[in-house]
């Protein structure tokens, strides 16, 4: 396999003077879905903020070969990294059109595959992000970072809170982005987790607690059970309640 | 009759004259946190700086006057944005410290201008049409009334067509809401800081100008006696709201008039009630949404 695309090591974050990451070392393949996966609060997103420099951290991160954890998070994004946070972020008072033109760095090279995507956000271009329902405000989160030619994404639970029928097309418009772009994934719903990761992190408490195959991972209901306290055999179709 | 009118047209005036200052205010707080207690200092030293130019320039013309509202714009924009980069910047998220800093420079910029131009006021002159009256429906309006709306109109105008159609509005309209999505978008959020101070340095620095001929005089506690009328807009129009800071701006400057006429000169006085009602039944102000 090739050089990872992503390589964290000893990676500690405070948010409030509270450690809420405690010396995570993972790695990202080049290509293909990694899973970053646990239990509520165990530090899944202040590991994605810490990497791009949201919070506070100490550590080493390494993007492509390139030490990144002293830079303003600004720089590392410009280096080629979409972020689409959990809970979406859109600018409420922008319209959709103004979202992605934010986001478009390069003159927004994708912007006809975003299009193809997401037909709905074409039709809904002049319309006031905070207005669109969490599907659509989830196609915009998602839109802004495939619109640029990046080398890798960040993606907090996109399936959080949709109706099932969305979390289909989400899951659809991951797939397809990952026959690109290399993603690390934070996501509940089992289902997605099977259909896209190749590899599996599970943090436990600020720390990695397991690290492997993601079919692997799921085939085994009880690790399952202990490390996401879920059963894997009865992933709800649903999405999980956050 | 008349007298209404005079009171609804110098409010007005006023009003303007709050904007001015208050549009800033609300910007730079909407996008950094940052209460600016300094802005009061780029609008003194814009007035001063129409002042000096307009002299060089010999007084009365229209063209000078057009031209020292232009110098008092640019000093303000110019001393405001190097403010920003090498004072503010510096302190980061650090709220209590900018806070600090601003209060800091706007005693000692006072005690500077006291300095350079004494503690006297000065008297300026400007086009004779000026401190000339209009009838308008009876009332004797004084004309620099009507420039002063209309520069304070201009402003308004200005600064949302800048935000709607530019690369730098957007991307200050983004981070009045979320800044650090905006920088997780790849983008140097304080770069629009330093233009943002820059906006309201101009701003401020043509309402100094403006200011010297409603009032007549500048003198180095111009701006700090705008600036708490200012703060108090600011607040009642919702920190962070343009358009807030424009409804704001005329109620007070408004009442304010009124309640000196008829209540005996309490406008000051109403006008603290009204900030006390306001924060008491809407804390996040008329237009705002986070307080
Ligand atoms: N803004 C915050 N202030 C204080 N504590 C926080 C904040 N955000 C997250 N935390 C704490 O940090 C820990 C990790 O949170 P998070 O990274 O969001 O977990 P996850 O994404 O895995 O659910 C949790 O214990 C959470 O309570
Ligand atoms: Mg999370």
């Amino acid at each position: 396999m090739s050089a990872p695309i992503l390589r964290v090591a000893g990676l500690s974050a405070h948010i409030a003077g509270q450690q809420v990451v405690e010396d995570v070392s993972f790695e990202v393949p080049a290509t293909g879905v990694t899973a970053l996966l646990g239990r509520n609060g165990v530090g899944k997103t202040s590991t994605l903020k810490a990497i791009i420099g949201l919070i506070g951290r100490r550590g080493t991160v390494e993007f492509d070969g390139e030490r990144i954890d002293g830079q303003p998070t600004h720089r590392i994004v410009q280096r080629g990294i979409g972020y689409v946070p959990e809970d979406r972020e859109v600018f409420a008072s922008l319209s959709v059109e103004e979202n992605l033109r934010l986001a478009e760095r390069h003159g927004g090279p994708n912007r006809t595959l975003v299009d193809e995507l997401f037909p709905d956000l074409v039709a809904r271009a002049s319309q006031p992000a905070g207005t669109l329902s969490g599907g659509q405000q989830q196609m915009v989160s998602l839109a802004r970072a495939l619109i640029n030619d990046n080398r890798l994404l960040l993606v907090d639970e996109p399936t959080k809170g949709l109706a099932p029928l969305i979390v289909v097309d989400v899951a659809e418009a991951l797939a397809r982005a990952a026959r690109a772009v290399p993603i690390l994934l934070v996501e509940q719903n089992l289902e997605v987790v099977r259909k896209l990761a190749h590899t599996v992190v599970v943090l436990e408490g600020g720390r990695v607690a397991h690290v492997g195959l993601a079919q692997e991972l799921l085939d085994d209901d009880e690790l399952t059970k202990r490390l996401l306290g879920v059963h894997s055999a009865h992933a709800q179709a649903n999405g999980e309640a956050s | 009759m008349s007298t209404v009118i005079l009171l609804i047209i110098t409010g007005l005036g006023l009003g303007a004259l709050y904007f001015l200052v208050a549009s800033g205010l609300s910007l730079i707080y909407g996008l950094m946190g940052v209460l600016n207690f300094a802005h009061g200092s780029f609008l003194t030293l814009g007035a001063f700086a129409g002042w000096e130019f307009a002299r060089r320039m010999g007084g009365g013309s229209w063209l000078t006057f057009f031209a020292s509202l232009v110098v008092g714009a640019v000093v303000g924009a110019v001393v405001a944005a190097a403010t920003e980069f090498l004072l503010i910047r510096r302190l980061y998220e650090r709220h209590i410290e900018q806070v600090l800093v601003t209060v800091g420079l706007a005693l000692a910029s006072v005690a500077l201008f006291d300095g350079i131009w004494g503690t006297d006021p000065i008297y300026v002159t400007g086009p004779a049409w000026l401190t000339q009256t209009s009838d308008i429906l009876g009332a004797r309006v004084p004309n620099d009334r009507f420039v002063l709306i209309i520069a304070a109109v201009f402003v308004l105008l200005a600064i949302v067509a800048f935000l709607k159609f530019t690369r730098y509005g957007l991307i200050i309209r983004a981070g009045v809401e979320n800044r650090s999505m905006v920088t997780a978008l790849g983008i140097d959020v304080r770069r629009a800081f330093t233009v943002v101070f820059a906006i309201g340095g101009a701003a401020a620095g043509l309402g100094g100008v403006l200011a010297s001929h409603y009032f007549g005089y500048v003198s180095p506690q111009l701006g700090g006696s705008l600036l708490i009328f200012a703060f108090i807009v600011t607040v009642i129009g919702g920190l962070g709201s343009l358009a807030g800071a424009a409804m704001a701006s005329v109620i007070v400057a408004i009442l304010q008039q009124f309640a000196n006429f008829f209540l005996g000169g309490t406008g000051d006085l109403v006008v603290v009630l009204l900030l006390a009602a306001v924060l008491l039944i809407r804390p996040t102000g008329l237009r705002g949404s986070k307080a």
